[in-house]
């Protein structure tokens, strides 16, 4: 295992041997349908969202019509089933990351997991001494970083505002790289929580999440890392990547919408209080007052999202059927073949690193003279969807000098093919707005 | 293609030969708007002027960082709405705005629309409509401001 948590991803070039992009795409029916123009789709844009192969659709069909009904209720055989099948979904999740059950939390999406640590953190100020651990106010400093995803910054600064604490940010070096120069001076005695990416969406960077974490543990302050891009495509264990907590969403790892996931070591979701509260986290209710359930139930309020957790754990066993280095593999080695023929366009800007080292497979870039939404429609044109704008990373393209960029985004369905065409696309873009 | 029915020749050249653009004084009102979901931005001002008891547009001018579409869009808007009365020129900008809403399905007056009418085809690209809103919603924002500083301003003579 290495230092930043990967199950021998590897840095191979080449596409793994074994793995079948023909027989991967074939599970997935939205790519048989045409786009504009009467083009194939080439859907280079599953940072935004990934499709869902047919496998998790039949086991989310299975549940609705098989076995539906509100788990954790009801004195009859299908709430049974239904429970069991929730409870299951867990267990198979938190396999995924090499976690316990009691660990992983169901939540709406990455952004609430993510939502959930903050909004825990100020409730802990009347939350009794328990709590303690994950109070914040004046004098206390929130650490985030300029690279996070608006999802994993907003929160802090909300928490911020709302408990006196002091937000600060670790900046990013010119290539894209977080700049680890001043951690010294930013994880202090002072420092409560560290936020940090585990994969940016934008320029694919993965940070030292280990390394961070082992000098803000150092410090006493908890850390909290935003796996909604990395763990859809690589070998993510929590435990060899040291976070307290690690958010991710259903929907970018094959998985239905709806959902998502946040994992905490126990010891601290025992202590942590609630964000949303109401039916099913509740131990005991009188019109005075309430008390809780344990974790996971306390941060689970109302009827959990049993189909959609049914299919995130189909999601997981399509994945690890592939074997997540070799999905990691296909990534990297479109990537590269993305870096090189996007980089050997002349006026094309590649924003974050020009290799794959310590890389995911987000290419974001501009196009000199062209606006990134004039790429992306000619793209479009051609059957081509990728995003523009600023990908919900605001102040990492302010950083990296860049208004808005154009982004291409692989996954395990995608080919050489397309990233080939890709290149050709935005050299028509060039000519065509070259005029 | 459907690139050219969307990129027709008045938007391309407008947006390499943007008119009215760069930042004047005097003005009677400033404003700034973004386009939040690819942070898109334009700062727009506007000066009024009194034609025969009626407000009239004097100037607008502009400094924007946008697509295509945005920037020949404000261009465009900018030749069409100077010089007219504040009413005409809000009557262009209902037109334009009808038209963006219509899906393709509109039947735009070319006689109120004039150039903008070559932005007939964004309306089929829901993505795009508020890039070619931008300068339009920026230019209504900075006249009522400017309106409603000119009744401020009348209200303080009346009162000396």
């Amino acid at each position: 295992m290495t230092a930043t948590g990967y199950r021998g991803a590897g840095n191979a070039a080449a596409a793994p041997p074994g793995f079948d992009v023909a027989a991967v795409r074939a599970d997935f029916p939205i790519l048989t349908r045409t786009v504009r123009g009467g083009n194939p789709l080439i859907y280079l844009d599953s940072g935004a969202t990934a499709h869902k192969p047919r496998q998790v659709l039949d086991a989310e069909r299975e549940f609705y019509t098989q076995r539906n009904s509100a788990a954790h209720r009801g004195a009859h055989l299908l709430g049974e089933e239904a429970t069991d099948a929730y409870e299951g979904a867990r267990a198979r999740v938190a396999a995924f990351i090499g976690a316990d059950p009691g660990e992983i939390v169901f939540t709406k999406s990455a952004t609430e997991a993510l939502n959930l640590v903050a909004y825990a953190m100020s409730n802990a100020a009347t939350a009794g001494p328990s709590a303690g651990r994950f109070a914040v106010g004046p004098g206390d400093e929130v650490l985030v970083t300029e690279m996070e995803h608006h999802a994993n910054l907003v929160p802090w600064q909300q928490l911020c505002q709302r408990t006196g604490a002091t937000l600060r940010w670790f900046g990013v070096t010119p290539d894209g790289r977080l700049d680890l120069s001043r951690a010294d001076e930013l994880i202090t005695g002072r420092t409560k929580v560290v936020a940090v990416t585990h994969q940016s969406n934008v320029t694919g960077t993965i940070p030292p999440v280990g390394q961070i974490a082992a000098l803000a543990h150092a410090r006493g302050a908890l850390v909290v890392a935003d796996g909604a891009q990395s763990v859809p495509h690589r070998p993510v264990d929590v435990a060899a990547l040291g976070p307290d907590f690690l958010a991710f969403s259903s929907h970018k790892m094959l998985g239905p919408s709806g959902i998502g996931v946040l994992w905490g070591r126990r010891e601290l979701l025992e202590v942590m209080p609630p964000f949303v509260t109401g039916g099913s986290m509740i131990e005991v209710v009188r019109m005075e007052g309430s008390t809780f359930l344990p974790p996971p139930e306390r941060f689970e309020a109302g009827v959990p999202a049993a189909a959609q957790a049914v299919g995130l754990a189909a999601a997981c066993d399509y994945l690890d059927a592939l074997g997540m280095p070799a999905v990691a593999a296909h990534e990297e080695a479109l990537t590269a073949r993305a870096l090189d023929a996007l980089g050997g366009i002349a006026g094309v800007r590649i924003l974050g690193p020009l290799t794959t080292a310590d890389r995911g497979g987000a290419v974001s870039f501009t196009v000199d003279g062209i606006h990134p939404h004039d790429v992306g429609q000619v793209l479009d044109e051609l059957g081509i969807a990728v995003r523009t704008g600023h990908h919900c990373a605001w102040p990492l393209h302010r950083a990296l000098g860049a208004a808005a960029s154009t982004r291409a985004t692989f996954y395990v369905y995608n080919t050489a093919d397309e990233v080939d065409a890709l290149a050709d696309g935005v050299r028509q873009a060039q000519k065509f707005f070259a005029g | 293609m459907q690139l050219e029915s969307l990129y027709q020749e008045i938007i391309l050249d407008h947006y390499r030969n943007p008119q009215n653009r760069g930042l004047r004084e005097p003005f009677d009102a400033e404003v700034e708007h973004v386009n939040p979901t690819c942070g898109d931005e334009v700062t727009l001002r506007v000066t009024l002027k009194d034609a025969g008891g009626e407000p009239a547009v004097a100037d607008v001018s502009y400094d924007a960082l946008g697509c295509s579409i945005s920037q020949a869009s404000t261009s465009v808007m900018t030749e069409m709405i100077i010089g007219k009365t504040v009413h005409e020129a809000m009557e262009i900008s209902d037109e334009f705005l009808a038209l963006m809403q219509s899906r393709g399905e509109g039947e735009p007056d070319e006689d109120v629309l004039g150039d903008a009418i070559a932005f007939e085809g964004v309306s089929k690209y829901p993505a795009r409509i508020k890039c070619a809103l931008l300068g339009w919603m920026a230019w209504k924002d900075a006249t009522g401001r400017a309106l409603d500083g000119r009744t401020a301003a009348d209200a303080v003579r009346e009162q000396t």
